[in-house]
């Protein structure tokens, strides 16, 4: 997996097949924003994603999709240091 | 995530990669692992910890909440093809029960085994009996199978 060079920028995760309505919105009305259509479901492909990552020492980007072949256990939680 | 930690050589056993995902930065990520959950778990975390910072990946999954701004606790188990098998999301103050994610994969591994020729029942673990779909065992599970085997 390459090695992410490491800068100040706010990078975030980016899902390349979904809609790109998020930058056609004013951000006044964000909270007012759509919910994506695409939405994750049993019996269905698992919406791929590529994004930073911390890993063993080391800053990586992750794509889901280099992991076909392999079972993938993804597990989202609400935020580091919080206590459950 | 220090208990998924803790089961990492139980998941990796199973062939199963392991990606938390949170809106934390990965800078975050890194000082939780080195300052706490390396404290609650020998080695750290030894798993992909990803940044999801605007929510993109967590609205494409349904466990973003808009209003809070943070990700609810969804455990997807996705299979070698990236389809989506199975699915729990849960309200932040309940934690998860690795466990039965480790008796989901399980049992799913084993009806992939089979090419889907076989279903595990309630409760189903490794070594107990499956059911084999098919004419001759509509309506006569109650033969093979109830409640008191799970």
């Amino acid at each position: 997996m390459e090695e992410q060079d490491v800068s100040c920028s706010r990078v975030s995760g980016a899902v390349p097949d979904a809609p790109v309505e998020a930058d056609q919105v004013p951000a006044e009305s964000a909270s007012q924003r759509e919910v994506p259509r695409m939405v994750a479901r049993v019996g269905q492909k698992a919406p791929d994603f590529a994004a930073p990552a911390y890993y063993q020492g080391s800053f990586t980007n992750v794509k889901l999709s280099d992991f076909a072949g392999k079972w993938v256990m993804l597990c989202f939680y609400p935020g580091d240091f919080t206590f459950v | 995530m220090s208990a998924v930690a803790a089961q990492y050589d139980a998941l990796q056993a199973l062939d199963v990669e392991v990606l938390s995902v949170s809106v934390d930065s990965h800078f975050v990520h890194k000082i939780w692992n080195d300052e706490e959950l390396s404290k609650m778990v020998d080695g750290g975390v030894r798993f992909r910890m990803v940044s999801d910072q605007a929510g993109n990946i967590g609205r494409a999954y349904g466990v973003y909440d808009e209003q809070q701004g943070i990700e609810m606790r969804g455990r997807f188990i996705i299979d070698p093809d990236g389809v989506i098998q199975a699915m729990e999301v849960m309200t932040p103050p309940v934690g998860r029960k690795l466990a039965e994610t480790v008796r989901q994969v399980q049992a799913f591994q084993h009806v992939r085994a089979t090419g889907g020729k076989e279903a595990t029942p309630a409760g189903w673990e490794p070594g107990k009996p499956t059911l084999k779909p098919g004419p001759d065992l509509v309506g006569k599970v109650w033969k093979v199978w109830n409640p008191s085997m799970e």
